[in-house]
């Protein structure tokens, strides 16, 4: 009897516990969520200018998310790949460095998994989906590793080169799909990779694949990494004050380039998850720009991993539910972009959340 | 007695502070008054409220016997109150001349700068007030002594009757202040009446007539400068008593633990920084580095530590030719470094306590053993201990500094690197901009490395704080160390004019 007793005033302590990292952890999104919630009410005026009615529209939206399994599944994929790539944008950026280049990166890794997906055949498939993976990481770091040299060695900077690689990676990702890698057919796509290199999908008939679970292990490790770790310890003191770090014996050009190339990385590995687990093969444009996503995300997340995984799924739940959405009212998918862009513009005014915090506690 | 001043019960607060409690403050025409304080005892938002720049809570300004709404520096201007604050508010690229009349152009057609009658209005007026500058001169290559003057001329200029200065001497050289004096002599014969805000003892016994001293928003007292001393205004400003001089136990140094071989390096201007220093440094010994501003001493630290490529000599620690070694490995050698700016170099604002605390061991045992995952219950333990014996006054290890005073911030950088059993330390400004608490703390615990066998090199823009603490003095003046004096056996005078690259033996 004593013993349970003590156990259950352990319970609540820990619970107690529990509870106030979690209150502490939840004012710190605030303003992420303020922004939403007037992104949501600008939206609906936006609605009701154009003749829609925002319950109804919201409403499908929220029923096309999360109404049953297949919406659910669907969320989640159109998460998945920005998982990766506001990782690698955070990542960079603790490091102070811009890396705008995540497109690029999840580009180049995803053909690399790819064609190792393709040619290396008779590997067991754990082995086989792993290397290709590793390729996917690979590569996506190379990629990024070109900028961090330009930027250390000859003092590029990285929004500029970044940038410019992507457009390098479309067009070369493009080109080599309609000609050395290309099936045979019509399309700009490469052969269909081998059933040993396929990532499992988790929910049929829904596209989410397995892919989805290493995106979640990576938040806990990017975390981790950088909290707990030398490596991210040094790269959050580059970030936040170059010259001290360096006057504390920090090597900041080899830090520079370490935070560019695993942001690179993770950016490949995103891209290798997508063709892994969801197209199984390359398609020239199969990308509508997840790259560029994982910037606006990481922003909404607050710049912290685990932000950036809930700004994710948000994402995910305004894309999958608008197509719901446009299915049941007629409302123009485009309302989501709209919305998406308005969060932004929310989340990117912290002045104005912030006296819009103030107001609300003078009244 | 009429006042030109009067502020009675001046009340002004901020969101967590009260920065002035009830102050009563008052100036006579044609007095010099000294406003003596630690960091943070209110002497600053005292003055800036006079200047418009605060509003007060309660209380009221009388100038020259009418009660005063101050709102903003325009009004204060207008009723004849000048200041000229610690970091200077001057345009680098114009003139001398412009910046002066900057906001109050004499022009032709209300569109043309009338550049003549600015020249000779100027010239006329800086006759009046005998204080001399090259009115046609860009401000950013002036000295920072003359820089000020044009502050106080902008001042006057404007019509001030009351000028207040904020900390002027923090930032000159003895020859530079000594002028500065006499041009605040020569402004009070003229009916000028001065607010001169300090924390240094000697200058304002020197030059003031009358000191009031604030402690913690209120006033311990104004006392006429005749009738008192050192010890007592020190007593009023801390609360306690205070030494003035360290007692140091004389050490025989013997062992050399660096030494300097005909150094030279480049500046950040891609000239010629350091042009062949030699020097050596001995165990249990505080060399003193004196010098203007901008000889060479940066470039000499950043060599010492790594931060900068030497392009000619050699830096041997412990007979061990270090050159070419990286700022990390210098660390594991035993050498530490206090940076001039503890913002810029010395810590990370965003970082907590506890983060700045390793920085620069974050990869060494007990912290990491591995070299990739970082113990951070050891690190928190760490933290605590050193922010226990250093009395490191911050709400907890998790604090960032930047919400740390100054002082506690600096205590940050000081524990750090004491904690590293440092061979040998670099003490670059080590009690700039801390109270005379503060720095009496930093001072002993500098004596404290000393006695315990570390050698020290001490660089400092005051030269008490060098006369103070150095078993021997080098001055460097354009990037040579121009002469290593004992301080028993030299006095301020001299070590003066070899700053000024003036040798007075020679003369």
């Amino acid at each position: 009897m004593l013993i349970l007793k003590k156990n259950d005033l352990n319970l609540t302590g820990v619970l107690q516990k529990g509870l106030e990292t979690f209150k502490v952890e939840l004012k710190k999104i605030v303003p992420q969520l303020i922004a939403i919630f007037i992104a949501l009410l600008v939206g609906s005026m936006v609605l009701l200018a154009t003749g829609f009615s925002p319950i109804e529209a919201y409403g499908a939206l929220l029923l096309g998310a999360f109404g049953d399994i297949y919406g659910i599944g669907q969320t989640l994929t159109q998460a998945t790949p920005i998982i990766f790539t506001s990782l690698a944008f955070l990542f960079a950026f603790k490091a102070g460095l811009f890396n705008i280049g995540a497109e690029g990166q999840f580009l180049v890794g995803a053909l690399a998994a790819a064609i190792v997906g393709i040619f290396f055949n008779g590997l067991p498939n754990i082995v086989h989906i792993s290397l290709a993976l590793l390729a996917g990481a690979f590569f996506g770091g190379l990629y990024a590793f070109i900028p961090a040299i330009l930027k250390t060695k000859l003092g590029a900077h990285e929004v500029i080169t970044t940038m410019m690689l992507t457009y390098v990676a479309i067009y070369l990702t493009g080109y080599l799909v309609t000609d050395i890698f290309k099936a045979p057919g019509w399309v700009s796509q490469t052969p269909l990779i081998s059933p040993t290199a396929e990532l499992p999908r988790i929910l049929p008939p829904t596209q989410l694949s397995a892919s989805i679970f290493l995106g979640i292990i990576l938040v806990f490790l990017t975390y981790y990494t950088l909290q707990k770790t030398v490596l991210g310890y040094e790269i959050r003191a580059i970030g936040l004050n170059p010259l001290a770090a360096e006057n504390g014996g920090i090597n900041v050009k080899k830090g520079l380039i370490l935070a560019l190339v695993i942001s690179g990385a993770l950016a490949g590995i995103g891209g290798a998850g997508e063709i892994l687990g969801v197209h199984k093969r390359f398609i020239d444009g199969f990308s509508p720009g997840y790259g560029w996503d994982g910037l606006a995300v990481a922003l909404i997340g607050g710049l912290n991993p685990f932000g950036a995984f809930l700004a994710a799924l948000l994402i995910g739940i305004l894309r999958s539910g608008g197509m719901t959405m446009n299915r049941v009212t007629g409302v123009p998918i485009d309302i989501v972009t709209i919305l998406q862009a308005l969060v932004i513009l929310f989340v990117a005014a912290p002045v104005f959340i912030k006296y819009l915090i103030r107001r609300g506690k003078k009244i | 007695m009429t006042f030109v001043i009067e502020m009675k019960d001046i009340t002004v607060t901020f969101p967590s502070v009260v920065a002035n409690d009830k102050i009563n403050f008052s100036l006579q025409k044609g007095e010099i008054h000294g406003l003596l304080g630690e960091n943070g005892a209110g002497k600053s938002v005292l003055m800036k409220t006079l200047y418009g720049m605060h509003r007060p809570d309660s209380g009221q300004i009388f100038v020259n016997g009418n009660e005063e709404k101050i709102d903003n520096p325009s009004t204060a201007i207008n009723l004849g109150i000048g200041m000229v604050h610690q970091h200077f508010m001057l345009v680098p690229h114009l003139t001398v001349s412009e910046n002066i009349v900057l906001g109050k152009e004499p022009t032709t057609n209300r569109i043309f700068l009338d550049t003549k009658k600015i020249l000779r209005d100027l010239s006329v007026f800086c006759d009046k007030y005998n204080l001399d500058v090259d009115l046609g001169s860009t401000i950013y290559t002036l000295p920072v002594g003359m820089q000020q003057r044009v502050e106080i001329l902008k001042a006057l200029y404007r019509g001030a009757d009351i000028l207040i200065l904020d900390e002027p001497t923090s930032v000159l050289t003895p020859q530079e202040a000594e002028e500065l004096f006499k041009a605040l002599e020569a402004l009070k014969s003229q009916g000028k009446t001065i607010v001169f805000i300090s924390h240094k003892l000697k200058e304002v016994l020197k030059i003031c007539d009358n000191i009031t001293v604030l402690r913690k928003g209120k006033v311990i007292g104004t006392l006429k400068a005749s009738e008192t001393n050192q010890n007592e205004l020190a007593k009023m400003m801390v609360g306690r008593k205070v030494r003035l001089s360290y007692n140091k136990e004389e050490k025989i140094a013997n062992k050399i633990i660096l030494r300097i071989e005909n150094l030279e390096a480049i500046n950040n201007l891609g000239i010629s920084g350091l042009k062949g220093v030699n020097l050596n440094v001995k165990t249990s010994e505080i060399l003193g580095i004196a010098g203007v501003q901008g000889n060479g001493q940066t470039e000499l630290v950043e060599v010492i530590t790594g931060l900068r490529k030497a392009t000619e000599g050699r830096v041997i620690l412990n007979s061990e030719d270090i050159t070419g070694k990286s700022p990390k490995d210098r660390l594991k050698m035993g050498i530490s470094h206090i940076p001039e700016d503890r913002q810029q170099r010395g810590l990370i604002s965003d970082f907590s306590v506890m983060e700045n605390l390793i920085l620069g061991s974050q990869d060494l045992p007990p912290f990491s053993k591995d070299k990739i995952r970082i113990n951070f219950t050891k690190v928190a333990h760490f933290a605590k201990k050193l922010i226990c014996d250093f009395s490191i006054k911050t709400p907890n290890k998790d604090t960032q500094v930047r919400y740390l005073s100054g002082g506690t911030q600096q205590k940050v950088v000081v524990a750090r690197e004491f904690s590293r059993k440092p061979k040998l330390i670099i003490a670059d400004q080590p009690t700039r901009g801390l109270d005379v608490g503060a720095t009496e703390y930093v001072h002993n615990k500098l004596i404290e490395m000393r006695e315990q066998g570390s050698a020290i090199i001490l660089l400092s823009a005051d030269l008490d704080e060098i006369w103070k603490l150095s078993d021997r003095i080098a001055v460097i003046f354009e990037g040579k160390i121009v002469a290593i004096k004992d301080p028993k056996k030299t006095d301020k005078r001299e070590i003066g004019l070899l700053m000024a690259g003036v040798n007075p033996e020679k003369e």
